[in-house]
C-alpha cells in the first residue's frame, strides 16, 4: 500500500529517453549515408512512417480497418499541389488547408462508414480508396490526371529551400519525428487506453462511458488528416505526383508496413516502414527474383512474427541468448 | 432512486421486454432472477442506454434517463458491469481501473481523487493490487470478475448494475465477491441492481427480488419471502422438491 500507484511514470521516463536516442540517431544518419540515392530512400522512409502511424492508431489502437489509407495521402497530396500550383498559395498556407480539409472531409465520412464492422468496414474503406483514384484520374483540369501534375514548389524556411536530398530529409524526418511524438503521446493517454478498449469490447467500453462511436469517428479523422500532411510533404519534397502513388496497392502496402512491425507499436510502424522501403532496394541486385524473395521473407515473417517486429525481434535475440530468462510481456 | 415505467425493449422484431415496472430505493440492494431469455441483461442495458428502450420511461434521482446514451448515463451515476465481465484482456489492471474513471479525467476533481479511488478499490480487492502490472486477460476467472466490478467503481458510481457476477466461478469465489457488495452498501450507500441465475445466493444478499418471464415481471416482493415461495423454489432454487412433491 505505501507504494505510489502513479507508476506509468518509470515507463514513461524510459519511453522518452528511447525517444531522444531515436531522434538523435535520425539526426546523425545523413553523416553515415551520404549519397543523393541513399537518402532519397530515406525520405520515403520517413513519409511510409508517418502513414503507417497514422494508420496503426487507427488499425492497432482502435481496431478499425481501413483500405483506403492511400486516398487520403493522395487527397492530401493533391491538393496541396492544387493550391500552391493553380492558385500561387504558399506551401506553408497550403498543407494546414488540405489537411484540415481532408481530416473533415473524412469526419463526415467517418460516421456512416464506421458504423460498419470486420469485413464490411474493410469493403467500404476499399472503395472510399478506388473513388479517390478515379477522382485523381478523373479531373484532369484540376489534376492532370494520368499524366500527373508538375512544377510544385518546395517547401522554403527563412530563405532556404529545402530542395536538396540531406535538407528534405530533415524536413521530412522532423514532420516524422513529431508525428511521432504526438502519437507515443496519444496512445500512453486517457484517449489511447480508451482507443485499446474499444478494439477489445465496444459494449464494455460504452458502459464504462466511452462514446465508442464518436471515438471511432474522430481517430478516423485525426488518421486522415496525418495522412494528408504526409501527402502535401510528399508532394513538395517530389514536386511532381501522378495517380500510381495513390492507388490500391499503396494502401495495401501500408498495411502490410503495420501488421509486419506490430500493430500498437509507434516504433513498430517505423520497423515496417523501414524494411518495406528498403527491402526492394536492397533486393535489387537480385534482378528478376526479388518479387520471389520478397514474398518469401513476407511470408516467413507473418508466420515466426505474428506480434510484428517490434516483439519478434527482441524475442530472436533472446532464443539466441539461450532460452533462459522469464516470460516477457511485450 | 430508480424507477422504470412500462418500460419496452426491442431486438428488431423481437419484443425482448414487456411493460417492464420496477423501483430501487438508495442504498437499496434488489435482485432480478429468471432463466435465460428472460430478459434480465436487457433490462440492464436498457438503463445503461446500451439497447434503447422503445416505450416507457426511466428515472434516476428525479431525471429522465430513458434516451440518454450509454456515457451520459454513466455520468449521471450508474455504472455497469457487464455480462460475462469483459474486462479489457490485452490491457494491464492498472489500465482497466483508469478506464473506469474515462469519464473523470476532464473534471475538476482532478487525478489525485481517481489514484484515490483506486486505492480503495485495492483495499475492497487486495488481490487485484498484486497484480496491477498483469494483463488482464491472463488472470483466473474470480479476478477478473473482481477486476470488473473495480472498474466499474472507479466511475464514482451512485448505482451499481451487476450482470450475472458469479457466472462460471467457483462458490467461494462467489461468496467473496458478495461479500465485498454488502460492504460496499454499508460504507458506500451504493445502490446496487444485481442480475443473477445462482437464485439463491442472490436472494441471500438481496433486500427485495423480482423473477422475469419471457419479458415480464411475474413476482416481487421482499428477498426472504421469494426464498420461501414455493414456485419461485420450484423453478429456480432447485431445492427441496422431493419435500414438496411428498407434501
Amino acid at each position: 500500500m505505501a507504494k505510489p500507484i502513479r507508476s506509468g511514470s518509470d515507463a514513461m521516463k524510459r519511453d522518452f529517453l528511447l525517444f531522444i536516442g531515436f531522434s538523435v540517431l535520425v539526426m546523425l544518419a545523413p553523416q553515415y549515408f551520404r549519397g543523393g540515392y541513399m537518402m532519397n530512400v530515406l525520405v520515403f522512409v520517413g513519409i511510409n512512417t508517418m502513414l503507417a502511424i497514422a494508420l496503426n492508431l487507427l488499425l492497432g489502437y482502435a481496431g478499425q480497418i481501413s483500405l483506403g489509407h492511400a486516398g487520403f495521402f493522395g487527397l492530401g497530396a493533391y491538393l496541396s499541389g492544387i493550391m500552391t500550383t493553380t492558385f500561387s498559395l504558399n506551401p506553408w498556407l497550403a498543407m494546414p488547408l488540405a489537411a484540415v480539409a481532408v481530416g473533415s472531409l473524412a469526419f463526415l465520412i467517418g460516421f456512416p462508414v464506421l458504423k460498419l464492422k470486420g469485413h464490411y468496414l474493410a469493403m467500404a474503406t476499399l472503395g472510399l480508396g478506388i473513388i479517390f483514384f478515379i477522382i485523381f484520374n478523373e479531373t484532369y483540369e484540376w489534376t492532370g490526371g494520368p499524366s500527373g501534375l508538375s512544377g510544385i514548389p518546395y517547401l522554403e524556411l527563412g530563405g532556404i529551400s529545402f530542395n536538396s536530398d540531406v535538407k528534405s530529409y530533415y524536413l521530412i524526418w522532423g514532420f516524422t519525428l513529431a508525428v511521432m511524438l504526438f502519437a507515443l503521446n496519444l496512445a500512453s493517454s486517457r484517449v489511447g487506453r480508451a482507443l485499446r478498449a474499444v478494439h477489445d469490447s465496444e459494449v464494455a467500453a460504452q458502459v464504462l462511458g466511452v462514446n465508442a462511436r464518436l471515438l471511432k469517428v474522430q481517430i478516423f479523422a485525426l488518421s486522415a488528416l496525418l495522412s494528408s500532411i504526409a501527402g502535401s510533404l510528399y508532394a513538395h519534397t517530389m514536386t511532381f505526383i501522378s495517380p500510381t502513388s495513390f492507388g490500391f496497392n499503396f494502401s495495401i502496402e501500408l498495411l502490410t508496413m503495420v501488421v509486419i512491425g506490430g500493430l500498437g507499436s509507434i516504433y513498430g510502424s517505423f520497423l515496417g516502414a523501414a524494411l518495406l522501403t528498403l527491402l526492394p532496394e536492397i533486393l535489387r541486385g537480385a534482378n528478376d527474383y526479388d518479387i520471389i524473395i520478397y514474398g518469401g521473407l513476407l511470408m516467413v515473417m507473418v508466420m515466426y512474427m505474428p506480434g510484428g517486429l517490434v516483439r519478434g525481434i527482441p524475442a530472436l535475440f533472446r532464443k539466441l541468448a539461450g532460452r533462459k530468462g522469464g516470460v516477457d510481456h511485450a | 432512486m430508480l424507477r422504470l415505467k412500462n418500460i419496452n425493449t426491442y431486438y428488431g422484431k423481437v419484443h425482448a421486454l414487456k411493460n417492464i415496472s420496477l423501483h430501487l430505493g438508495e442504498g437499496e440492494i434488489v435482485t432480478l432472477i429468471g432463466a435465460n431469455g428472460a430478459g434480465k441483461t436487457t433490462i440492464l442495458n436498457t438503463i445503461s442506454g446500451v439497447t434503447p428502450a422503445a416505450a416507457g420511461e426511466i428515472m434516476f434521482c428525479k431525471e429522465v434517463v430513458t434516451a440518454l446514451a450509454p456515457d451520459k448515463v454513466v455520468q449521471r451515476g450508474i455504472s455497469q458491469v457487464p455480462e460475462g465481465r469483459q474486462v479489457f484482456k490485452p490491457l494491464s489492471v492498472e489500465d482497466n481501473l483508469q478506464l473506469g474513471a474515462y469519464l473523470r479525467y476532464r473534471s475538476r476533481e482532478g487525478k489525485a481523487a481517481i489514484y484515490k479511488d483506486m486505492e480503495k478499490v485495492f483495499t475492497l480487492f487486495p488481490r487485484l493490487e498484486e497484480r496491477r502490472k498483469q494483463l488482464a486477460g491472463t488472470m483466473s476467472g474470480g479476478e477478473q470478475q473482481m477486476l470488473a466490478i473495480g472498474r466499474a467503481l472507479m466511475a464514482n458510481p451512485k448505482m451499481l448494475l451487476l450482470d450475472e457476477p458469479s457466472m462460471g466461478l467457483a462458490p467461494l469465489v462467489v461468496q467473496e465477491i458478495f461479500r465485498v457488495l454488502e460492504r460496499l452498501r454499508q460504507e458506500n450507500g451504493t445502490t446496487i441492481l444485481l442480475v443473477e441465475q445462482n437464485a439463491k445466493a442472490a436472494l441471500k444478499l438481496a433486500d427485495r427480488g423480482y423473477v422475469l418471464e419471457t419479458g415480464k415481471v411475474i413476482l416481487e416482493g421482499p428477498a426472504d419471502e421469494l426464498l420461501e415461495n414455493a414456485e419461485v423454489k420450484r423453478a429456480y432454487l432447485g431445492k427441496d422438491k422431493k419435500e414438496m412433491w411428498e407434501r
